[in-house]
This record gives structure tokens, C-alpha cells and sequence, in this order.
């Protein structure tokens, strides 16, 4: 069973991190995951950097820019990652925007995600309908899930066909809003996640996108499988540095 | 085969739309409805009488006696830079501020590099009184500072963007990002045939007002009512695609596209996309566009603010693909040459977008029975001090 789907059925209050692959170091990548294992992280997203980000607020846009300033590029990304699965038992999600995948090769990018351990991908900007015609065949031969996103905006209907095609989980977008908003969730938020728990999609939830603290996490917990922190981990690294990660988790989520 | 978009938002290979989950909203509710609010007689009457009363139009079609002389060739020019605002931008932004106002926002962002566009939405914001938010490069803030006081004095807030490097990708960028925290009151007029589909037909079709007169004054002016060159610039391609619109399947009417190619297309300084560029995805089209072999985006260059965005709109990328369209790269020195050409010879200061289109003539031998309309996309006003600088004036 793919480890994305495993974890969902074993575990509830997931927690998944977010992290820029080549910030702030090229070479901070493998230290990261391990530190992010090792602090009890559920499930981790490595951002495969490109350069015009627009789903993204600014701590991801900053992040992303140092990266390709280090000379982070795809090959490197897996040459980097070749053996983390000797290391890593969590499931690994590379998240990134389509043009460098394209460019890569859509077939050769995840049969190296195949090789190397990867277990999905997040693309923001492949929607559903180009990928189920043209890429759904590449992902199942290399056993790869593709998580698709779904907003406030998202009406019934697209939410239910999202939901029929979706392997992994659903990742709920919490508001109307690029990444790295440190709005609480508002009643609107909080009304529309009770609306998704009400449609008893088949699909597990997991929420994200301006969650930054415990208060968050536990909120968002309740109404899905737990959540996704992408710009406060970023911010917190490019304060505290790699060594102290564990006490970044600690405070989103208390690890037993 | 037509060259004109299909029902999935394509140019042959290119188009569509590749957008993250959060702008599906606004774009669905756009494609949903921008065929049928424009196909409505009001909003026809309404969008003809201000390009009529408010704009200026029909430009004239103005046979260049002297040009054609030079060049042996029947050279007529399509004068656009007549246009209120100064250039071809306000037919578009005319366009879709009333379909703004029919799909009842109440806010309107737009991006602009060298302030045209940027100009020309404030513009008509001005004149329906709605709230305007131009994104623009800091770096071209900086460089376009006559542009950013006409679109303050018009009422509009100029966000300087410093992401990325900070010039009219960036600010592209910025206005999707707006339009993601805002999808219920916020109309993006986008300014060129570029972005995720329906924009680019969108774009087009506001645009091809322009081909449309053409063929009108052609008739009364030749006794034919198409040419056989449509000549035109390309940046983003709003020009163009307005200039050939009505002729793209007319293959008696043969296509030149005019990039702008810096200072060499292998300076590392250039824009000219066809020779340099790949398909990829950027601002949600698949399209050609200048990219690094890992995918990353690489930042264009030329003199001409208005032809520096690294990809072309999708239409353009299959009118180069299929042949349709032939495409020629032009230097920052032979398009200055040829502004400054026009500039002596007829009395018209074109806008430097518009040199890069004029130094065709120095590139391509054509026939003196040739009929050939060129499109002078803007007046030169706002790159006085460009050419001054240049030609130590």
C-alpha cells in the first residue's frame, strides 16, 4: 500500500511540513527531512523551487529564489534524495509547478520519483482534467498519487468529481488566499470545513495553507486528518537554523 | 484548419488553461460568460460607441508615400498610436471594463511592464469609476516614470513589485496572486493575448477592431479588402493578434511577426522568443516562452519595455510552429534606426515597440505591387527620452 494512504489509515492529527528543497543551503535538504523525522512529522512536501511561484505568498516566493540562487535544480533535487529511503520510512511528496516537470519530462520525472521513494505530487498548476487525460497513465505505472487542491471557491460538484479521482488526499485549501497568510481561520473557514465534513467524501482531508501555530493545527485537525505548515517552517528555519527543528514541531503539535 | 483558437481554449498545440485550484473560480466564471456578454447588442453598442466617441476610432489607414517610395513597396500604416492613451491598449481595456461591469465587479487589477497597459486600465477606470490596482516591476517603476505619475493622476494605485526580478513577469504574477485573495469582486484585465484561456481570445477579440477597419479602408483605398503582408511586433502579441485576426485564415494574407531581439539573439540579452524559446507553461498557457533547460524562467531584455516578456501569447506560438506566421528577430539598433527613420521621413514618432515592426523594411525585399499594412501599435512620446538618450539628440 502506497505510504500516503497507510499513514491516512493509521494516523489522525497529521502533521506534514512543507520545506523549499536547496534553502537555505543547496545542500540542506537531506538534514531537513531527517531533522523533520526524527521532531515526529507525519508526512513532509519537498517544493521543487521554480521561479515564478504564483500560487505562492512571499516567505515561499524568498525561499524559492535563495534556492535557485543556490543552484538547486531538479537533477540535483534527486541526486540529493537518491537514498533518503534508506533512511526515511514517512511518506515524501515532491510539490512543485508544472513547467520544470514538463521540461523534465513527465514520464522520466516520475519514473525517478518511483526509483528514489517518492509517494505523490502536488502540482498547483496541472488541473484535473489535463492530467487525467494525458499524465493519470505515467502516475499509476509509477505508483505515484496525485493530490489535487480544493478552495472555498470550489463549487459541489467539481469538489465530488475531485473527490471520484483522487487517490491520497484531498488538500484543502483553508481560505481564499495564497500560501503564508497568518490569519486565524475565520468563521467562513470554519463553516466550510463543517460543509466538506457534511459531503462524506471518500477521499481524507488534509487542510493547509496559513496554519502556523497549535491553535491552527487543532482546529484543523478536527474537521480533516490534520494539516500541511509550509511558510511558518520556512520562516522558523531561516531564523533558528536546522538544529532546532524539533522545537518548531512541538510547538504545532504536541509529539507523544 | 483554422488558426484561430478551438473550443478547448487551444491554438493547435498551445493554450488552455493551466491554473492552480484557486483561480478556477474567476476563470470558469469568465469562460462561462465572456462569448455571451459579448455577443449581446448592448454591450456591442456600447463597446462601438466609446471606441467611436471616447477613443477615436476608426484610425486612419494612411498610405506612407514615402516610405513606400524608399522601400518600393505599397506601405500602408495602421495608425493605432492615434488612439486615445496613445497606443492600441484602450481597445482592449475598453472591452473588458464593460464586461467588468457586467459580471458586476467592483474592483479592477492589472499588470503593465512599461506602463501602457497600466495607462490605459486606469484609463477606463477613471472614466466607470471603478477602483483601479496597477502591479508593476519596481524595476520599471524606476524606468517608466511618466507612465506611473498619468496612471497616479488618473486615480490608480501603482504596487511596485519587488518579487522575483521585479520587472512585467513579476507583476504578472503579482495581479494573479491578487486575483487568488480576491475572487469575488475583482476583475484582472489582463493586457496582452497572453495568461490562461479565455484571456488571450478574450484579448483578441477586443483587438481585432483593428483588422476589421483594416479591411473597410483597404477596400476604399485598393479596390481589395486584404493585403498580402500584415506586418506587426510581438511582445506578448495584443497588436498582432488584433492586426491579423480577421485574416489568420485568409493564406493569401501573409503573416510577419517582429520580435525584438535585444542585443543579439545570442547576447544573452534578448527577447526574441521563436529563437530562443521552448514550449512550457507560463502564466497558465502552454505556450513558447525563454526558460532555462531545468524549466526555470529566464528574464528577456530590449530597449522597448513593451516587448520584454519572455514568452508569446499562444496564438503567436502556433501561428510560428505551423508556418503560418513568419517570424523576424529585430536589434535595439535597427529598431531605433527605424523610429527614428519614421520619425524624419513621415513626421511620426513611433512608439519603440512599433520601430521593431518598421525595421522589417531593411530585413526583407518585397515586391513594388505589394500591398503591405503595418501596424503602428503606439505613438513615441513616451520614449522620447529613450531615443534622446540614444541618438544624443
Amino acid at each position: 500500500m502506497n505510504r500516503i494512504s497507510k499513514t491516512l489509515k493509521e494516523k489522525d492529527n497529521i502533521l506534514s511540513i512543507y520545506f523549499t528543497a536547496g534553502f537555505p543551503e543547496l545542500n540542506s535538504t537531506i538534514e531537513i527531512i531527517k531533522n523533520l523525522v526524527s521532531a515526529g512529522v507525519d508526512m513532509i512536501e519537498i517544493g521543487l523551487p521554480f521561479s515564478d511561484p504564483l500560487a505562492d505568498g512571499e516567505t515561499i516566493q524568498m525561499s524559492s529564489k535563495i534556492a535557485l540562487d543556490n543552484g538547486i535544480s531538479t537533477n540535483i533535487l534527486f541526486e540529493q534524495l537518491k537514498e533518503i529511503r534508506n533512511h526515511v520510512n514517512i511518506p515524501l511528496i515532491i510539490m512543485g509547478y508544472f513547467n520544470p516537470i514538463f521540461q523534465f519530462g513527465v514520464e522520466e520525472f516520475c519514473k525517478k520519483c518511483n526509483e528514489i521513494g517518492i509517494d505523490g505530487l502536488i502540482i498547483p498548476d496541472l488541473p484535473i482534467d489535463i492530467y487525467l487525460s494525458n499524465y493519470k497513465i505515467i502516475f499509476e505505472k509509477n505508483q505515484l498519487q496525485n493530490i489535487f487542491l480544493i478552495t472555498p471557491q470550489t463549487n459541489k460538484k467539481r469538489i465530488e468529481y475531485i473527490d471520484k479521482n483522487s487517490d491520497g488526499f484531498l488538500y484543502v485549501v483553508s481560505s481564499s488566499s495564497i500560501t503564508g497568510s497568518t490569519n486565524k481561520f475565520d468563521e467562513s473557514s470554519i463553516n466550510y470545513f463543517k460543509k466538506l465534513e457534511k459531503m462524506n467524501l471518500s477521499t481524507p482531508k488534509i487542510i493547509g495553507f496559513g496554519i502556523s501555530d497549535n491553535e491552527n493545527f487543532n482546529t484543523a485537525s478536527k474537521y480533516s486528518k490534520g494539516c500541511i505548515v509550509g511558510s511558518a517552517f520556512i520562516k522558523y528555519i531561516q531564523k533558528n537554523g536546522l538544529k532546532n527543528i524539533h522545537n518548531f514541531i512541538n510547538q504545532i503539535k504536541i509529539v507523544n | 484548419m483554422s488558426y484561430n483558437v478551438n473550443s478547448k481554449g487551444y491554438y493547435g498545440d498551445f493554450g488552455g488553461a493551466y491554473i492552480p485550484e484557486m483561480l478556477l473560480h474567476n476563470i470558469d466564471e469568465l469562460k462561462e460568460n465572456y462569448i455571451k456578454i459579448m455577443s449581446d447588442d448592448s454591450f456591442q453598442q456600447e463597446f462601438n460607441q466609446l471606441l467611436k466617441d471616447y477613443v477615436g476610432r476608426p484610425s486612419p489607414l494612411y498610405f506612407s508615400k514615402n516610405l513606400s517610395e524608399k522601400y518600393s513597396a505599397k506601405i500602408y500604416l495602421k495608425r493605432e498610436d492615434l488612439n486615445h492613451t496613445g497606443a492600441h491598449k484602450i481597445n482592449n481595456t475598453i472591452g473588458q471594463i464593460i464586461l467588468a461591469k457586467r459580471l458586476k465587479k467592483s474592483r479592477i487589477i492589472a499588470e503593465t511592464g512599461a506602463g501602457q497597459h497600466g495607462v490605459a486600465t486606469a484609463t477606463v477606470c477613471a472614466l466607470m469609476g471603478l477602483k483601479c490596482i496597477v502591479y508593476m516591476g519596481a524595476t520599471d517603476v524606476k524606468r517608466q516614470a511618466p507612465n506611473v505619475a498619468r496612471m497616479k493622476m488618473l486615480g490608480a494605485d501603482v504596487i511596485p513589485v519587488t518579487s522575483g526580478s521585479s520587472t512585467l513577469k513579476d507583476a504578472t504574477n503579482e495581479a494573479m496572486r491578487d486575483w487568488i485573495n480576491n475572487p469575488i469582486d475583482t476583475h484582472y484585465i489582463v493586457g496582452s493575448v497572453v495568461g490562461p484561456h479565455p484571456f488571450p481570445d478574450m484579448v483578441a477579440r477586443f483587438q481585432s477592431v483593428i483588422s476589421k477597419e483594416i479591411k473597410e479602408q483597404l477596400l476604399l483605398a485598393e479596390g481589395r479588402n486584404y493585403p498580402d503582408y500584415l506586418i506587426a511586433c510581438v511582445g506578448g502579441g495584443s497588436n498582432a493578434a488584433g492586426t491579423f485576426y480577421d485574416y489568420l485564415d485568409d493564406e493569401r494574407v501573409k503573416i510577419i511577426c517582429v520580435e525584438a531581439s535585444g542585443k543579439g539573439v545570442n547576447s544573452g540579452k534578448s527577447a526574441a522568443t521563436t529563437k530562443l524559446g521552448k514550449t512550457g507553461i507560463i502564466h497558465g498557457s502552454k505556450t513558447l516562452l525563454m526558460q532555462t533547460d531545468d524549466g526555470q524562467i529566464t528574464e528577456p531584455y530590449s530597449i522597448s519595455a513593451g516587448l520584454d516578456y519572455p514568452g508569446i501569447g499562444p496564438m503567436h506560438a502556433n501561428l510560428f510552429t505551423s508556418g503560418r506566421g513568419e517570424f523576424i528577430s529585430i536589434d535595439d539598433d535597427e529598431a531605433m534606426s527605424a523610429g527614428l527613420q519614421l520619425s524624419q521621413l513621415e513626421g511620426i514618432i513611433p512608439a519603440i515597440e512599433t520601430s521593431h515592426a518598421l525595421a522589417v523594411f531593411d530585413h526583407k525585399k518585397f515586391n513594388s505591387t505589394d500591398i503591405i499594412v503595418l501596424n503602428l501599435s503606439g505613438r513615441g512620446d513616451k520614449d522620447l527620452e529613450n531615443y534622446i538618450n540614444y541618438f544624443n539628440i
